[in-house]
């Protein structure tokens, strides 16, 4: 047996040798395909600072009411890392949606990696893995274009870049988890943008500061993994003020715990979907 | 079997209360076409996936390239090529990279996939197609395309499911001619099908299954004689003018070993078909078309079923 059983050439790659696989996988796609997608992840955030940063904000420019609520920096500067996560969490939630059954369903693109040594586990992995490559070279991309507007304090926006990836993250993996459970995309989907992503996007100070929001509402922020993200990009790209010590742990808790469930969820539907 | 790249005692597939497969033996040797024949929801599809190593037993024992599935699933699944029912290429790829990408994921070096695609291309009848994108080939074009990208790492065992179905005829040739190549080249094959005669092409030995079990078991030429006489008489009469089974039983008494009535046909089998022909005539009833045929897999599945294959 021993001759001819040497064969095949294929060996096993490593625990995260495989997620590395899945991940080189999304990027040959990507090199060849980026056009396509490059409009929701750079140009569509640079559309909002056009509109917001530099049409809306030479509007209230000089407003004192606006620098009350910027703390005095320029609107542009105080909405680019707010813009930022934004843009990381639209992309994330996106890409965890269509794509992912896809996988499983359209194209099966999924069943052909599991085909091989590679497991469901490390596709799911893969997927979170290049989403954080892909969100953080879009967030680069457009903090660049926003500094040549003069909408950057300093190098703090590169963490605020980091703090994007991790809150695009955070919303993509438990989405993943879910889209892996689904026959068929029905209203799904259209739900998660209409009900999650775009309440989300509107009301965790984003544009605004949540404490202009009604005492009501004010508590239904805090479950927004976008707020959190947010305060801690801004405080990041404006160089402070942080919020105290046991606020910046909670916000970063809060996105790392989401990540972690979102990402053993995922990893726990992949596999049932695909080992069936 | 010492030397068996399948091994499976008692396998079982369910699926909630439902017994896809249920409980079958099997013994795959290095170097045989096996090949797994049935109607559509046979189990021959889950038999598959369970050998594959992609969907766990419910019950029995499993052994594929003497390791168990539950445990050494990622090792078996490296050494073996897998072209599944529906074609899951990536299809905003380009040929080329499609099989360069799936390389990858069995360890090969950038190096060693860019060699094997040259040559899979060639294989598969697509260098010059090798740039273009997957989407609009044509079905053959795409499925030899993963076939190729099954080969990538040299397997041991090449599992092939209902490999030319949605095909036209001349698309099913050549993918069967490369598996004949395969074959002499050595490479293990499993392949399930649904028609007869790509199971009599290509398979050195076969099980037929109905209803999650195995109702035989032979080379498709033994399974013919042993089920199905030599030859089949084909009869087609007008509706008013058709004559039962068991009057032409009766006509040609002695002739024949049984006859079959299908909703559009009767078949009778004998030995010699021209005879039981002319004796039909003879007793004064006219087909309106008679084909006297060599019997086929399609027989044997017919008597051991009571139903026919496709359709």
């Amino acid at each position: 047996m021993a001759g001819e059983a040497d064969r095949a050439t294929g060996r096993v790659p490593g625990p995260w040798g495989g997620v590395a696989l899945v991940v080189e996988n999304h990027w040959e796609w990507y090199r060849r395909n980026w056009r396509a997608t490059a409009v929701s992840t750079v140009v569509q955030p640079l559309l909002f600072v056009l509109a917001f940063g530099v049409g809306f904000g030479a509007l209230v420019r000089g407003s004192g009411q606006v620098a009350a609520a910027t703390g005095g920096v320029d609107y542009l500067v105080w909405i680019a890392p707010g813009l930022l996560a934004m843009s990381a969490v639209q992309t994330g939630a996106f890409d965890s949606t269509y794509p992912v059954l896809s996988g499983f369903k359209w194209q099966r693109t999924y069943t052909a990696m599991t085909a091989g040594p590679i497991t469901p586990g490390q596709v799911a992995l893969g997927h979170l893995g290049w989403l954080a490559v892909k969100t953080a070279g879009a967030g680069l991309v457009c903090a660049a274009v926003i500094a040549l507007l003069g909408g950057v304090a300093g190098p703090g926006i590169l963490l605020a870049v980091l703090v994007s990836v991790l809150t695009g993250a955070a919303v993509a993996a438990p989405i993943t988890a879910y889209s892996a459970t689904l026959e068929t995309e029905g209203a799904s989907f259209p739900a998660i943008f209409r009900f999650v992503v775009i309440p989300m996007t509107l009301f965790s100070g984003t544009f605004f500061p949540v404490d202009r929001l009604p005492e009501l509402v004010r508590p239904l922020v805090g479950v927004s993994p976008l707020w959190h993200g947010t305060e801690l990009a801004r405080a990041a790209a404006l160089g402070g003020p942080w919020p105290p010590w046991p606020a910046v742990l909670g916000h970063v808790a809060y996105l790392l715990a989401l990540l972690g469930v979102g990402t053993v969820l995922a990893v726990r539907t992949f596999t049932r979907r695909l080992a069936r | 079997m010492a030397d068996g790249l399948v091994q499976a005692r008692g396998l079982t597939k369910r699926f909630g209360r439902v017994e896809a497969v249920r409980g079958i033996d099997l013994d795959v040797g290095r170097g045989e076409v096996f090949g797994f024949l049935g109607p559509n929801g046979a189990g021959k599809s889950s038999a598959m996936r369970m050998i594959a190593c992609v969907s766990p037993r419910s019950a029995g024992d499993l052994q594929v390239l003497g390791m168990d599935p539950d445990r050494d699933g990622p090792a078996i699944r490296s050494r073996i090529g897998v072209v599944p029912q529906l074609d899951n290429l990536d299809l905003e790829l380009s040929v080329r990279q499609n099989l360069h990408l799936y390389g990858r994921y069995f360890g090969l070096s950038r190096s060693a996939v860019r060699a094997k695609a040259v040559e899979l291309l060639e294989f598969a009848r697509l260098t010059e197609r090798a740039e273009d994108e997957v989407e609009p080939l044509s079905g053959g074009m795409k499925r030899r395309l993963t076939i190729a990208r099954a080969l990538v790492n040299d397997p041991e065992l090449l599992l092939l499911d209902e490999p030319t179905t949605g095909l036209d005829p001349q698309a099913r040739h050549l993918v069967w001619e490369r598996l004949y190549r395969l074959k002499r080249e050595g490479v293990t094959q499993i392949i399930t099908t649904h028609y007869m005669d790509e199971a009599e092409q290509l398979c050195d030995r076969l099980v037929v299954m109905d209803g999650g079990v195995i109702v035989a078991e032979g080379a498709p030429h033994e399974l013919i004689g042993r089920y199905s006489t030599r030859e089949v008489l084909e009869l087609r009469f007008e509706p008013e003018h058709r004559p039962s089974g068991d009057v032409l039983s009766g006509v040609l008494a002695g002739r024949v070993e049984r006859v079959e009535e299908l909703p559009d046909r009767l078949l009778v089998y004998t030995a010699d078909g021209e005879a039981a022909q002319a004796a039909v005539t003879a007793a004064g009833h006219r087909p309106l078309a008679a084909l006297v045929r060599r019997s086929s897999l399609e027989d044997v599945f017919l008597r051991l079923t009571g139903r026919t294959l496709v359709d």
